[in-house]
């Protein structure tokens, strides 16, 4: 419409200039149409994790008024009796997240090192390239991965060997107690690890490259190794990015589903062995829900929900805040 | 003085060497692991790659079959889901980058934009379980669609953004003096400078969509039959993974392995074609 507008020649007279005002008037019509619909359209975002939260809060409603604060302190799961406590999920959350950035967070950090440092120039594209697409690959094949390789692997390798190793030792016996299942918690984290190691490390390189190049050079010529300009130079200068990825990658963990619920066995217990079979939120509701009869049973279910939402939205929250600083930091 | 140079040196060397060599054995580790699951991805899957794959539906446990109906059903919901996040997507990344800019609504739907971008898609799952599957009674494939598309704004809205963020100012100028409105300028001068961009995005939500499964459990549930009934259950490949390699079944877990093949395939082909795209754009 505009379009043609814009083309067509106004002929010199009043006629035109009165068909002047009406292509003004119309332009101006459509400009502040399309910035309404723009602004509605951000707007929506708003609006989907609003409706989002009270979507939840209604359907978590029954077991909230049922089991109140209860809910956060019981661990029995009990669909037969309609006992339901979120501790043994939410456990089984921290814990797997916590394994995975455990073994995550170094193994990242000394990537990025190599590619920001170490690597031949030729290859960091092509490595980078790789992490980065590595990153993409949906989370079920993670998962079919862990189930039927990782698990077996582990069971014969790994975990019989733990068991050897600590038998012994007074507190971590009980760490690494019961018999190689092969699934559990332990093979949980690591898949966990492994997912979340593409994405710990492209941020953690992203932040290591905004370190400017004048204080390394500073760094190398009073005569530092890479790793005391590392240590002492890129690390303390990037601690707030190299944080920021971190809750990043720790809010992809403790919300991951498919990964998880291939290998964590999906038992409703807390154990002190990371080989025994537990439950994350997440598994529990992706193993739980369609099966689920009665109200208070499905609402327990969409409270878990919840309440994994809450603690993601703070992670993620805290992630954002930290990485928005470097960028200012950049800009 | 050299002394101490003398006593100090070959510790920090040593230990320069062993740290810098445990970089090289994280990056060793790193990739191994990924290439070990892409490469046993492509054993398994393609040991069970065949044309009944793609033109067989999902067998009962025990007979032959194949994948044809998630392979449609994903492909429709996908384009659905597409289809509902698209448009708001570019329409709020365009409010962000050439109205709000830093203004106080932008930089509130920014951040929460971000958190949407990483939030747990099986709560978005549930979500659309409570305001779309309950209230209709019943599960279906419009459900599924609509999942996908809360997944695929904020990539989109992300993208869009960062792109139209970089088509330089004097463009906009340019047009401006012209006497062009301002939405002309953005829809005719900005998105053509940015549509290479904008495209990438676009694809990477597809490549992030089209592995989803967690918000199509509760959502388009699953369905063992030929369908294309929006208002039904619908199969879908993650889904169908999910229930085979779960199943006891040797046949069901070779389907569930091929599924597999076939998504990280067409996500690898999805991101390379996104990055293609954007490296074009940059060089022209």
């Amino acid at each position: 419409m505009t379009d043609t507008a814009i083309r067509a020649e106004a002929p010199p007279n009043v006629a035109a200039a009165s068909s002047r005002e009406a292509i003004l008037r119309r332009m101006r019509g459509s400009d502040a149409i399309f910035h309404f619909v723009t602004r509605l359209a951000a707007i929506t975002v708003l609006v989907v994790l609003g409706g989002g939260i009270a979507a939840l809060v209604f359907g978590a409603w029954p077991a909230m008024q049922t089991f109140g604060f209860g809910f956060l302190t019981s661990g029995s799961w009990n669909p037969v009796t309609e006992q339901f406590g979120a501790v043994a999920p939410m456990y089984g959350t921290i814990v797997t997240a916590v394994i995975a950035m455990v073994v995550a967070v170094p193994i990242s950090l000394m990537i990025a090192l190599f590619l920001t440092d170490l690597c031949p120039m030729w290859l960091r594209r092509p490595i980078g390239i790789a992490i980065e697409l590595l990153a993409g690959i949906p989370s079920i094949i993670y998962g079919i991965w862990g189930l039927f390789v990782f698990a077996p692997f582990l069971q014969t390798t790994l975990q019989p060997a733990l068991i050897d190793l600590f038998g012994n030792v007074p507190v971590l016996s009980n760490l690494f107690a019961g018999p190689p299942y092969g699934i559990g918690v332990l093979t949980a984290g690591l898949i966990l690890a492994i997912m979340v190691l593409p994405l710990v490390t492209s941020i953690s390189r992203d932040v290591f490259d905004t370190v400017p190049p004048v204080l390394k050079e500073a760094a190398y010529g009073v005569g530092c190794t890479t790793w005391e300009v590392f240590r002492y130079v890129v690390l303390p200068y990037t601690r707030v990015g190299v944080v920021g990825g971190f809750m990043l990658g720790l809010g992809r963990a403790l919300g991951e589903t498919m990964a998880v619920t291939f290998v964590i066995g999906n038992a409703h217990r807390i154990s002190a062995s990371v080989l025994a079979p537990g439950t994350t939120i997440s598994a529990t509701i992706a193993n739980e829900f369609t099966e689920a009869v009665g109200d208070l049973y499905t609402s327990s279910l969409i409270l878990l929900a919840l309440i994994l939402f809450v603690i993601t939205f703070i992670v993620l929250a805290i992630s954002r805040w930290l990485l928005s600083r470097v960028e200012r930091r950049i800009g | 003085m050299s002394e101490t140079i003398n006593r100090y040196y070959p510790g920090r060397r040593r230990r320069n060497i062993v740290t810098t060599g445990l970089a090289y054995v994280a990056t060793a580790i790193g990739l191994g692991w990924l290439v070990i699951i892409l490469a046993v991805l492509l054993w398994e899957g393609f040991s069970g790659l065949s044309v009944a794959v793609f033109t067989e539906m999902t067998p009962p446990p025990g007979s032959d079959g194949g994948l044809l109906n998630p392979i449609i059903g994903s492909l429709i919901m996908t384009a659905l889901g597409v289809l509902f996040g698209t448009p708001i997507g570019i329409l709020a990344g365009t409010y962000m980058a050439e109205y709000g800019r830093h203004g106080r609504l932008a930089n509130i739907v920014r951040f929460i934009n971000d958190i949407l971008l990483s939030a747990p898609s099986i709560v978005i799952g549930l979500i659309v379980y409570e305001i779309v599957v309950y209230p209709m009674g019943h599960f279906s494939a419009w459900a599924g669609a609509i999942a996908l598309g809360i997944i695929v704004i904020p990539v989109v809205v992300r993208t869009t953004e960062d792109m139209l963020l970089l088509v330089p100012n004097p463009l906009r100028e340019a047009a401006s003096a012209l006497g062009l409105p301002r939405a002309y300028v953005v829809r005719h001068v900005c998105y053509r400078a940015a549509s290479a961009g904008m495209i990438t995005g676009v694809l990477l939500a597809v490549a992030r969509i089209s592995g989803e499964t967690a918000p199509l459990l509760f959502t388009a549930l699953n369905n063992q039959f030929w369908s294309t009934d929006l208002n039904s259950p619908m199969a879908s490949l993650p889904v169908v993974i999910f229930q085979f390699a779960l199943s006891p079944y040797k046949d069901w877990q070779a389907l569930a392995w091929t599924g597999a093949l076939i998504i990280t395939l067409a996500v690898l082909a999805l991101s390379i074609t996104a990055r293609a795209l954007t490296a074009s754009g940059k060089r022209s």
